[in-house]
């Protein structure tokens, strides 16, 4: 009792600190999430027919998500340009770790289509360009955006990780919290990461059932 | 050497000794050895067991398939100098459960051969439109429907319409009603039929159904392992003695009492 009250007297007081590492957070996540749905979309529409890229990519994408996060943070630092103490190695290693879900889903999704639906669209004389972006893409949209979901989720939970290389965001009260042995403060960093998560994942969840094609 | 001539123009689709191998390795032959012209106006329907190769000659006439040996003509030109979009865009399409594009409405279904060919969208409209009725939909009621809101066979109905939309000389059917019950598939098959006396389409129907054979072939091809066994109109090819020919007639015959 004594304590839930000390924390909430604490987050009122810090509450303009919180909200400026919830919004730097949530930067970091926007920013990485973007850069890696826009590598990861194309990449698997392109490789939907092409299964040495497709073994290859995937397996390359496999290998980041893999590695300990505290580990792809601390082993950028040292790579020239991307590298570095600040928030861009942080977005570098978000991208690595969002690009297999969504490169996953995109190659499923894409895959995934009632092969009488990819027959009747070729033997009508569409262009395998029409067929792509007409039939496959359409309808792997839901499917897509499932992958995005699960990044966005992850990405959320990782960027935390991202201030022990000096990124802010919410894992500055986590790490500092850790520190300090403070309870409130670890608080103050997880419970606005954890609430974003699931507000992330309740409103992709909510666009991903109105493109979901029955 | 001039009736070779007139015989080509008569002819949509001609199949000239063709035989198709998987990955061209000869051993592994679909389809060996096939002649066979089909004339314009034509309902020429490929009956077989399953895997004899009646679909293989399908997709050979719309260039979703090359011959390995042997020329498929279409209107005259080797399928192989057609550029095979502007070839399937003249050849209309229906396959078992339609295949209809499950995020379109059925307008827009019937609709896209006429839009990818840059119809204006008035025109579109108004032959959708056209060609639900003429298949026995009621356009206010299901152009805006899609294919998951229609019964089994409202789809197939939505099927040829769209084989249809841009009217083209061929039609190619592959088992169009296999997937439908009895009764459904008896009413398609007769106002089919129906509908091909009017339209005057040169069409090839694939089948294993010896019954939907003779209601609607002017001609039936037997195909037994890839291999022409038999051509004859309807009631010639009953009194037929192929052993396979005598196999699909037995086939009708199975249940005891019933008529044929």
């Amino acid at each position: 009792m004594n304590a839930t009250s000390s924390h909430w007297s604490f987050f009122a007081e810090h509450r303009a600190e919180i909200l400026s590492a919830t919004a730097g957070h949530l930067m970091l996540v926007v920013i990485a999430m973007l850069i890696a749905m826009a590598i990861a979309v194309p990449l698997g529409m392109f490789i939907v027919q092409r299964p040495a890229l497709r073994a290859m990519s995937m397996g390359i994408a496999n290998i980041f998500q893999t590695i300990p996060s505290l580990a792809l943070f601390g082993l950028l630092i040292p790579i020239p340009f991307i590298g570095g103490i600040g928030r861009r190695t942080a977005v570098v290693a978000l991208v690595l770790y969002a690009l297999l879900p969504i490169l996953r889903n995109t190659y499923v999704g894409l895959n995934g289509i009632d092969p009488a639906v990819l027959e009747a669209a070729e033997a009508m004389g569409m262009t395998s360009a029409q067929i792509l972006f007409r039939v496959r893409f359409p309808l792997a949209l839901s499917v897509i955006l499932a992958g995005i979901r699960t990044a966005t989720v992850i990405t959320i939970g990782v960027a935390t990780i991202a201030a022990e290389i000096g990124a802010g965001g919410l894992g500055t009260f986590i790490f500092r919290g850790v520190a300090l042995v403070s309870d409130s403060l670890i608080l103050a960093g997880a419970l606005p990461a954890a609430l974003l998560a699931l507000l992330a994942d309740f409103l992709l969840g909510l666009l991903e059932r109105r493109l979901r094609v029955a | 050497m001039s009736a070779k001539i007139e015989n080509f123009s008569a002819d949509l689709i001609e199949f000239c000794d063709v035989s198709y191998h998987i990955n061209d390795v000869p051993g592994r032959a679909v389809i060996s050895g096939v002649s066979l012209a089909v004339p314009l106006g034509q309902t020429l329907v490929l009956l077989g067991r399953s895997g004899s190769g009646k679909t293989t000659l399908l997709r050979l006439i719309n260039a979703m398939y090359f011959p390995s040996q042997g020329q498929v003509l279409v209107e005259g030109r080797p399928t192989a100098e057609w550029d095979p979009i502007r070839l399937r865009r003249r050849i209309g399409y229906v396959i078992q459960e339609a295949g209809l594009f499950p995020h379109f409405t059925v307008a827009e279904n019937v609709g896209l051969v006429p839009s990818l060919e840059k119809w204006d969208r008035g025109r579109v409209t108004a032959r959708v439109g056209e060609l639900l009725r003429l298949v026995g939909l009621d356009p206010a009621e299901f152009a805006d429907r899609h294919p998951r809101e229609l019964s089994g066979g409202q789809r197939q109905r939505v099927g040829v319409a769209r084989a249809l939309a841009a009217d083209p000389p061929i039609l190619l059917m592959d088992e169009p009603f296999g997937a439908l019950d009895p009764v459904t598939r008896a009413e398609l098959q007769r106002e089919f039929k129906a509908l091909v006396q009017r339209l005057q389409k040169t069409i090839v129907f694939v089948t294993h159904d010896l019954r939907e054979a003779l209601l609607l072939a002017s001609r039936i091809v037997l195909l037994d392992a890839g291999r022409i066994a038999a051509v004859a109109p309807p009631q010639e090819f009953l009194r037929m003695d192929h052993p396979e020919v005598r196999a699909f007639v037995a086939s009708l015959e199975a249940v005891p009492g019933a008529r044929v």
